[in-house]
């Protein structure tokens, strides 16, 4: 019987040999990544567990991104109480105004294809893009996680989505996941493993992989994978060993769903308010007016975005009386975006560009909306009141279509 | 766990996702405790002030879902909600809950049949009664109902640190 | 018996041929600056007004600068609510454009003007010899209505300038010098007026920088002569001077300083007050939590320079937050196409988009209790930067700078 990538990691990573779906079993952890907004908690929780040192500090991360620039008094307190964890337990990798935590994990060098990673984000299913099993947790379970180095968890059945074909020049991987999400709904993964494959992934990019294994959760999803390639490797500057190579789902694996798609049958959507399985056509919603819109996150902040995005908007300016806000996702995007001209496109055309970090996604600073006011954003999450009031509305697209909308000044296709 | 107990409902939609059980407006205040005034706030400001200790939760499908944010089930505790029912949980609110003692409670139809107000008896593990009606409830699995007795993950990990017997 | 340029603007203004100190005029207001601090409550009064109107509409520049982007749904809807209404009456409205002061000097000031903002910093204007001084809501709003105001002609505290600044000391030295050696109320009531061969040695960065801070000596308004470096500045931003004033030989000042540039030395204000000023070699060691290169008092072009200068190569102390924020979108793509953006973010430094930033101290930037940030701010008092029990020193780009890299107040001399 074969087996599905999910069950390859577990299998690899705890030596249980017929390991399936269903199996509850104890993982060796290889990275966790902690983030500000919960350093504080997991440092109380992991000396109230009565543990007095870390299982290896050099498998700790910790990245402040949420609070950075802070925008709150009490804000610096997570970073005050992060730097004493890091210097009590020697703890060397962080990162504190580098960029969103999911950019950095793969992008500085932390997880690599195959590996277990758990991070204190629901958005934690990023690294997927490499081949990593990685998962959102609370800040108990990294705690124990920090004294134990272990975790159980339930081998996930896994849903196969299969994309073939060439994607129309306005649809980018972020249609997909959302079109995805939509077919779903919200809670369609819920356990599962997403697994993705056909020659339309094969073809993308790392950065456009990472979007869409970073909404695998809007899914519900445990985790999403991509099979480590050529690309891969490149990205994560490494050779693949035998272990990663195989990191493809065996044609006899058993998957609870299949899923499979024709590129050229895809178009630009938009997740409309206020559940990201609200899922409409661009084109349906076309003269919509807007107030604002957001260029960033751990799903569209990367330099491909941006680029798609300066594409749209170069020679043009953002629509009166509309706010663009760019947030690139990292400080090499930012430095990267900067040397090839695109930043200055894109401030040409009257965006705002703010330092990289999570920014409006979190819906703590990066441009809060009021009552009655909708922003076209290519984040991850459109919930009520997520950037503001339950009164904001909140549609999510890709790059292009975003770019399109700031011109616009209404909903409008790229 | 073979506890009984009645409570009083409160009844919520599908999706109650974790930025309306907290907005991360308030995540960084200093206790769980400050940011109870604030839990289901995008949707019903009004809730956490009506909530009593002793009251339960019932809600649709995918409870919990989006952020890892465990301040959501910590603060529905504080809350002194003894249980949520729902048809399902998000799973890694369903995590957080286990291993901070709250209890949850999958049933597909209590939701449809349920109204704000009514009183519901439920036997933790085995069923919920509402008007004479019973609903069937599932018990958890081993290594879960560990933890839950154990009083949540961190008492666990005390007691494997020889803090606690 | 000769006026002085303050005098002159305001006769001009009040449609006279003479003022003088003390007189009280009706005066015919040129521009009516206005940004997101307080518009939203200048918009409510106006709003319960039995007949709202405004006079001339090509006055008015409005600007959100303070809280952008926006930090919460309260000053999402300040926004929304002064937005709506500059669309409504098309009225110049920018938003993410910069910090207002330096939106006004590259795009709207000039000479001969008197403006009045609603912002205590509007005295910045004088760099380009334009009168400008800080408004109220009520204030701002009946200028708004009726197109004037009424204005107490202020006595002139004369500053002639000789000398040139040493190297590595800046006009934000000498700035800060002033008003340590005048206090925080020296100034009251009064204009602040620079002139003399010191003068055309500093460039128009100095200059607004100068002007900008002469409030934190109580100045109701800050002058200076209009010289080639002001009217090239002037034709450099596509704008033609609309009437040139200088004091008159003969004008009475109520007092005159001749400071000479060549002694002043690297300054820093200590908590709480802009006029607590020492030495900062006196403040060598104090330990900082952030440090903050911006505003409208320093975060012009020539002030990135000074701080890229000095962090070229280097980093920034990992547990220092070191804040850049250009003080305008035409600052940014300048630093930009210098390369000092790529300096300062491949130093580790937080390169934020054009904004007031912690300098207004209630939005991106704040600090902690117990912090200690080290400012080109503007002001330091007691909780300006965030939580009340937190401290602020003021200095220059490269004392900030320079105290970034080593996480203690430090001179840029020190580095080398």
């Amino acid at each position: 019987m074969g087996y599905t990538i999910i069950e390859k990691i577990l299998k690899h990573n705890t030596g249980v040999c017929d390991i399936k779906a269903g199996d509850i079993v104890t993982t060796n952890v290889d990275r966790v990544m902690i983030h500000d907004i919960f350093i504080p908690f997991v440092a109380d929780k992991f000396e109230e567990m009565g543990f007095t040192k870390l299982w290896d500090p050099d498998k700790v991360v910790l990245i402040y991104d949420h609070l950075v620039p802070a925008s709150q008094v009490d804000d610096t307190r997570h970073f005050r109480k992060g730097n004493e964890f890091a210097e009590k337990y020697g703890m060397k990798n962080v990162h504190r105004s580098d960029g969103i935590c999911h950019q950095l994990m793969t992008e500085a060098g932390y997880v690599k294809p195959g590996d277990v990673v758990f991070g204190t984000d629901s958005h934690t299913t990023t690294y997927g893009c490499v081949g990593a099993f990685s998962s959102g947790i609370g800040y108990t379970e990294m705690a124990s996680i920090l004294g134990t180095g272990q975790l159980w968890v339930k081998v996930p059945q896994t849903i196969k989505v299969t994309i073939n074909g060439e994607l129309p020049a306005n649809v980018t991987s972020k249609d997909i996941i959302l079109r995805l999400i939509g077919d779903l709904r919200a809670d369609g993964a819920t356990y599962q493993a997403l697994e993705f494959t056909g020659d339309t992934v094969k073809n993308m990019t790392v950065a456009s992989r990472m979007t869409m294994a970073n909404m695998a959760i809007e899914a519900g999803a445990k985790c999403a994978l991509f099979t480590p390639d050529e690309k891969t490797a490149e990205y994560c500057e490494i050779e693949l060993n035998d272990f990663q190579k195989s990191l493809v789902g065996d044609p006899d694996a058993v998957y609870a769903r299949e899923l499979t798609y024709q590129a050229e049958d895809l178009v630009p959507v938009l997740a409309c308010p206020s559940q990201v399985d609200n899922i409409k056509p661009v084109k349906e919603l076309v003269g919509t007016k807007i107030d604002q819109v957001f260029i960033g996150s751990c799903t569209n902040g990367r330099l491909e975005d941006l680029q798609k995005a300066a594409a749209v908007l170069k020679g043009k300016k953002v629509a009166p009386f509309v706010k663009l806000i760019v947030t690139p996702a990292s400080r090499k995007i930012y430095r990267q975006a900067l040397a090839d001209g695109t930043l200055e496109i894109l401030s040409d055309a009257g965006a705002i560009i703010t330092h990289p970090g999570c920014g409006l996604c979190c819906g703590r600073t990066g441009g809060i909306l009021s009552d009655g006011e909708r922003v076209v954003a290519t984040n991850n999450r459109n919930f009520l009141g997520r950037m503001g009031t339950s009164k904001v509305e909140i549609f999510l697209a890709s790059p292009v279509t975003a770019a399109a909308c700031a011109v616009a000044g209404e909903i409008m296709e790229g | 766990m073979s506890e009984t107990f009645s409570a009083r409902v409160w009844v919520l939609g599908d999706d109650i996702d974790t930025d309306i059980i907290i907005p991360t407006e308030y995540l960084a205040l200093k206790t769980v405790q400050d940011m109870t005034p604030y839990a289901f706030s995008p949707l019903r400001p009004e809730l956490a002030a009506q909530i009593q200790p002793g009251d339960v939760i019932v809600a649709g499908k995918n409870f919990g879902c989006g952020s890892s944010r465990e301040q959501a089930p910590e603060i529905i505790k504080a809350l002194g909600i003894k249980a949520v029912v729902a048809r399902s949980f998000a799973r890694i609110f369903y995590r957080n809950s286990i291993n901070n003692g709250l209890l949850l409670i999958e049933n597909p139809d209590l939701r449809d049949d349920v109204t704000e107000g009514d009183t519901i008896e439920v036997a933790v593990g085995e069923k919920i009664t509402l008007n004479g009606k019973e609903y069937p409830i599932a018990s958890l699995p081993e290594n879960l109902l560990e933890i839950l007795n154990a009083g949540g993950l961190v008492k666990a990990m005390r007691k494997r640190n020889g803090l606690e017997d | 018996m000769g006026m002085t340029m303050a005098e002159k603007i305001i006769a001009r203004a009040a449609g006279v041929d003479s003022a003088k100190a003390g007189d009280i005029h009706t005066v015919e207001l040129d521009r009516l600056m206005s940004n997101d601090g307080t518009t939203h409550l200048t918009i409510d009064m106006c709003n319960k007004l039995k007949h709202p109107h405004i006079q001339d509409v090509n006055k008015l520049v409005w600007i959100v600068d303070h809280n952008i982007p926006s930090d919460s749904p309260k000053t999402a809807a300040s926004h929304k609510k002064m937005r709506d209404f500059a669309r409504e009456h098309g009225i110049t409205f920018y938003e993410g454009e910069g910090v207002c002061h330096q939106v006004m000097m590259e795009n709207h000031v000039c000479p001969g003007e008197l403006i009045f903002g609603a912002d205590s910093h509007t005295c910045a204007y004088g760099a380009l010899g334009a009168f400008g001084t800080g408004v109220g809501c009520t204030d701002y709003l009946y200028a708004m209505v009726t197109g004037t105001s009424w204005l107490l002609v202020p006595e002139t505290l004369r500053f002639n300038l000789t000398g040139k600044l040493p190297e590595g000391v800046y006009a934000r030295d000498l700035i800060l010098t002033i008003i340590g050696r005048i206090g925080a109320n020296g100034a009251n009531y009064k204009a602040m007026e620079f002139a003399g061969e010191g003068l055309k040695t500093l460039t128009m960065s100095d200059r607004i920088s100068i002007c900008n801070l002469c409030v934190e000596a109580g100045a109701k308004t800050a002058l200076m002569e209009v010289d080639d470096v002001a009217l090239s500045y002037l034709k450099e931003h596509g704008r033609e001077p609309k009437a040139l004033f200088t004091s008159d030989p003969d004008a009475s000042f109520a007092a005159v300083y001749d400071i000479d540039l060549s002694e002043i030395q690297p300054i820093v204000a200590k908590p709480h007050f802009v006029d607590n000023v020492v030495p900062a070699k006196e403040s060598l060691g104090v330990h900082i939590d952030e440090a903050f290169l911006g505003s409208c008092n320093n975060g012009r072009i020539e002030d990135l320079r000074v701080g890229a200068s000095i962090i070229k190569g280097k980093k920034v102390h990992p547990l220092v937050r070191f804040l850049v924020v250009p003080a305008s979108r035409a600052v940014y793509k300048q630093a930009a196409e210098e390369g000092l953006l790529d300096i300062f973010m491949e130093a580790g430094a937080i390169v934020m988009n054009p904004n007031c930033s912690v300098c207004w101290g209630s939005c991106q930037g704040v600090i902690g209790e117990g912090e200690t940030l080290i400012s080109t701010g503007t002001r330091n008092f007691k909780g300006r930067a965030g939580h009340r029990d937190s401290f602020v020193y003021l200095a220059s780009a490269a004392t900030v700078t320079a105290s970034a890299i080593t996480g203690e107040i430090t001179t840029a001399d020190m580095l080398k």
